[in-house]
């Protein structure tokens, strides 16, 4: 079997370097790969261009690279709730690229899947729009919108085996396989890593070919942004 | 004039019977409260859950389970998880059949704004796009007029736009309003209290009144 497990974060993020696209799994602070972040925080790897949906809070999450100002570019969907990258961005320290959240998804799918460009109907008729080229089909118009691919992938998933299949928990799944599949190094951090044979193959998301290095994440802190609760 | 929860509950009347619904943030989300009984409707969260429950007990609540809002929720018997290509695969190809949402501006001819204000507000359109761009019903629920008191029913958005010719029906704190194929806001109902005279006062966009307005019943 191809050897994917490495010990920690440290260790499977040790080769990302200066100026590299990173994609983040997550949405909001829902399965975030918060051991890779640490890992990068403390490296102080610079002039990354992250793919996320989201970018933390301004303690967590790519909050915690904003801070340190490693993040050039952010490509992402939604991005309020964070006070420091507000601040870079109007300073214009942060290039920011906002996309439609479908859109998001679908281009990282795409990059994942070797299809280098789709049309969707999503931002026709708005800025999104420019520069894009619309075409019409059945009388709907529609935009062309490009794959998008990443140097590493970091993921987060709740179990994952040592041949590299992860199985994601809740809504905690959102772009993470997606993002799987269109890194070019994978990084896996899961809360439970087993031999190969434990998981049921029935129940696997991600295919282990996607990922390149797995590790048993610790720490979790999992935080809530928005704790609503009925009595 | 209606409060947010009186238009979720007059929102919750435009709500059929084996719908797959997406419910945006803001009084959108409260219209799940008022959906009346006896209707089986599906809620979806464009993060990857169809079948959306109430908010969970303290001791249910689950950082792996929150809704679009990132407020955290619970699951229903027969509820489904997914990733985010695929949830926005279930919006973009007709499978949600009604979109609620908030706005900042519509237009007669059914534009909505709702995403950024120039040099004011960056936080990004989410998931709106796709969902306005791709719903086959799609009611906005705001408020008539800017706390200046200028007009958010325009002839044109100023702000930038989210969608076009997109939104059916926008229920505000004055009026409910059909946006007509062929443009222009036709007055199907007016809030409790507010007259014809004052809706049209609010309205800036061209305004289509038929017949009796009958005030809202909620």
């Amino acid at each position: 079997m191809i050897n994917k497990v490495v010990k920690n974060a440290v260790e499977a993020t040790q080769d990302i370097q200066d100026h590299m696209t990173l994609m983040l799994g997550g949405f909001g602070l829902s399965g975030i790969p918060e051991n890779s972040i640490s890992a990068l925080v403390d490296m102080g790897v610079k002039g990354l261009t992250c793919i996320s949906n989201n970018a933390g809070v301004d303690d967590f999450g790519i909050g915690l690279m904003l801070q340190t100002r490693q993040v050039k570019k952010m490509i992402s969907s939604y991005v309020g709730e964070n006070a420091e990258f507000e601040r870079q961005l109007i300073s214009g320290e942060l290039e920011v690229d906002l996309i439609p959240q479908g859109t998001l998804a679908e281009r990282v799918r795409a990059g994942g899947a070797g299809i280098p460009a789709f049309f969707t109907p999503a931002g026709v008729g708005t800025e999104v729009a420019t520069g894009k080229e619309i075409r019409e089909f059945h009388g709907k118009k529609y935009l062309m919108e490009e794959w998008l691919t990443a140097d590493f992938a970091l993921v987060k998933a709740w179990k994952g085996d040592t041949a590299g299949n992860l199985i994601f928990k809740g809504t905690a799944r959102n772009f993470n396989p997606l993002m799987a599949a269109a890194g070019k190094i994978t990084i896996a951090e899961v809360e439970e890593l087993v031999p190969a044979g434990e998981l049921d193959p029935n129940q696997i998301h991600t295919p282990g070919i996607y990922v390149q290095r797995i590790f048993q994440g610790s720490g979790y802190e999992k935080r809530i942004e928005q704790l609503t609760i009925s009595k | 004039m209606l409060d947010k929860i009186g238009i979720a509950k007059r929102i919750a009347q435009e709500v059929q019977d084996g719908s797959y619904i997406n419910l945006g943030i803001g009084i959108p989300t409260l219209v799940a409260n008022y959906i009346p009984d006896g209707l089986n409707v599906v809620l979806q969260s464009e993060n990857g859950l169809l079948g959306i429950g109430p908010f969970p007990k303290e001791e249910y609540v689950d950082a792996d389970l929150i809704n679009a809002g990132k407020q955290t929720v619970s699951m229903l018997n027969g509820s489904s998880l997914f990733n985010s290509a695929e949830s926005f695969g279930m919006i973009r190809g007709g499978h949600v059949h009604l979109t609620i949402l908030g706005a900042m501006e519509v237009s007669e001819n059914g534009d909505i704004a709702n995403w950024k204000i120039p040099g004011k507000m960056v936080k990004g359109m989410g998931g709106a796009m796709d969902l306005v761009a791709s719903a086959e019903n799609i009611i906005v629920a705001m408020q008539h007029k800017s706390r200046s008191g200028a007009s958010k029913m325009l002839k044109e958005c100023t702000l930038p736009i989210t969608g076009i010719n997109c939104v059916k029906k926008v229920v505000t704190d004055m009026a409910v309003l059909e946006i007509l194929p062929q443009g222009g806001f036709k007055l199907l109902e007016r809030a409790p209290g507010v007259s014809v005279d004052e809706i049209k006062e609010a309205t800036e966009g061209k305004l289509i009144i038929e017949g009796e307005i009958l005030e809202m019943n909620i």
